[in-house]
C-alpha cells in the first residue's frame, strides 16, 4: 500500500482542489447528461493510476487529461445508444440543456472534435498556460495553440449572434 | 474571435460551482466497491471535542483529537497509502461505537483494528494496553514489564503517547505507579474526562 519516491497528497485534496472545476468541464465537453457518468469515470480512473504517479508537480493537466480522455467516451458511448427515430437530436447531449447564454455557441463547442474542444474550454474559459494545456492535451505546445486556434475559427464560422 | 471567448468566458459562469450532492459519497463506494480505497476517514464530534477517524480494509487504523487533526490526511497518505477519501458513510459502524461508549451504553468495543501504525514495542506495549478492561486501570511499569522490557517505562510511555487509536486502544487507562495520571496524547483534561466518565475517578 505504501507509495515509493514521490510523496503524493490525499486523494481527497485533488477531489477538494479539483472536483468542480473537473465537473464543468464535463458538462460541458460530455454534455450535462452524461457529466455526472464521466465524473466517476474520471476519478476511478485517477484514483486507479493515483499511487504509480511518478510526479505530482502538475496534477491538474493530469486530472484534465483523464477528464478529456473520458468525455471522449462518454461520445462514443451515445453514439453507440439506440436513440428512437424521431427525436434524433442535432447535438449529442441537447436533451437537458444548461441554463447558460448563447446555448446555440456551447452546443457549437460539443460539436468540435474533441481535442479542440478541450483545447478552446482550457485556453480561453480557464486561463489554462500552454505548457500545460499540451501536457493535458498530449500534443506539443504548438500544437495545443493550433487546436485552441483552429477551434475558434469554427466557432466563428459555425456560429453567428 | 475574442467575442466568442468572452461570451464563453461570460457563459461558464453560469456553470454549477459544486458538484451535485452525492457525487462524491458514490465515487467514494464504487472507488471501495473496486478495491481502490485504502483510506476512508470522517469527522465526527464527541464529548471530548472533534475526532478525526480513519479506517482501512482491515478495521479502525486512527484517531485524532482535535488537536492533531491538522495533518491528519497527509499523514495517512505518507505513512499507508495515498488512496485517501473522505468518506463519513463507511465509519458509520465506528461512529456508532463511539456514540454508545460516551452516551455509556457500551463498554467494549467490537471494531476490528488495523494496528499498522505502530510497531515492534510500541506495538507490543499498545496490545496489552487494549486488554485494559472499562473501569480498571495498569501503569507505564506494568506495561513495560508485560511487553518484555520491564526498565523500558519510559518507552512504554513513549509508546502510549504515540497511540495512533486512542480511546478505542485504552491508553487513557494507564496511570503511573502510585496512581498519578500521568500524561496523555490528547491533553490530560481528556485523560481525566474519561477516567471519570468510566468511573475510576469519582465525578
Amino acid at each position: 500500500m505504501r507509495s515509493r519516491g514521490v510523496n503524493l497528497p490525499p486523494f481527497q485534496a485533488l477531489l477538494d482542489a479539483h472536483s468542480a472545476e473537473i465537473y464543468r468541464f464535463l458538462v460541458v465537453t460530455a454534455g450535462p447528461d452524461d457529466a455526472d457518468d464521466a465524473f466517476q469515470e474520471t476519478w476511478i480512473s485517477a484514483i486507479r493510476a493515483y499511487p504509480r504517479l511518478k510526479r505530482a508537480d502538475n496534477l491538474r493537466a493530469w486530472l484534465f487529461r483523464i477528464a478529456k480522455n473520458k468525455a471522449i467516451d462518454a461520445h462514443r458511448a451515445r453514439g453507440r445508444r439506440p436513440v428512437p427515430v424521431a427525436t434524433v437530436p442535432e447535438t449529442p447531449a441537447a436533451s437537458t440543456e444548461l441554463d447558460l447564454e448563447e446555448p446555440e455557441l456551447w452546443a457549437a463547442v460539443r460539436d468540435l472534435p474533441p481535442k479542440q474542444r478541450a483545447a478552446v474550454y482550457c485556453r480561453s474559459v480557464l486561463g489554462i498556460p500552454y505548457d500545460e494545456l499540451a501536457e493535458l492535451l498530449e500534443s506539443s505546445r504548438d500544437a495545443a495553440r493550433r487546436s485552441v486556434h483552429e477551434g475558434l475559427k469554427r466557432l466563428r464560422e459555425e456560429w453567428t449572434p | 474571435m475574442n467575442e466568442i471567448e468572452n461570451l464563453l468566458r461570460k457563459g461558464a459562469a453560469r456553470l454549477p460551482g459544486e458538484i451535485p450532492a452525492g457525487l462524491q459519497e458514490r465515487l467514494a463506494e464504487r472507488a471501495a466497491r473496486e478495491g481502490l480505497l485504502d483510506v476512508s476517514y470522517a469527522e465526527l464530534d464527541s464529548p471530548v471535542g472533534k475526532l478525526a477517524v480513519a479506517s482501512t480494509p482491515r478495521g479502525l487504523v486512527r484517531i485524532a483529537y482535535e488537536n492533531q487533526a491538522e495533518t491528519f490526511a497527509e499523514e495517512l497518505a505518507a505513512k499507508l497509502s495515498p488512496r485517501v477519501l473522505r468518506a463519513p458513510r463507511r465509519l458509520d459502524e465506528v461512529r456508532r461505537e463511539l456514540d454508545e461508549y460516551f452516551e455509556g451504553r457500551r463498554q467494549e468495543f467490537d471494531l476490528p483494528l488495523d494496528w499498522s501504525l505502530t510497531h515492534g514495542f510500541f506495538r507490543k506495549v499498545l496490545r496489552h494496553t487494549a486488554q485494559i478492561g472499562y473501569g480498571s486501570v495498569g501503569t507505564y511499569a506494568e506495561m513495560a514489564r508485560k511487553a518484555g522490557s520491564p526498565r523500558a517505562v519510559r518507552a512504554a510511555g513513549n509508546a502510549l503517547g504515540a497511540n495512533p487509536i486512542p480511546i478505542v486502544v485504552p491508553c487513557h487507562r494507564v496511570l503511573r505507579t502510585g496512581g498519578a495520571l500521568g500524561g496523555y496524547g490528547g491533553g490530560v483534561e481528556r485523560k481525566e474526562f474519561l477516567l471519570r466518565h468510566e468511573g475510576v475517578i469519582a465525578a
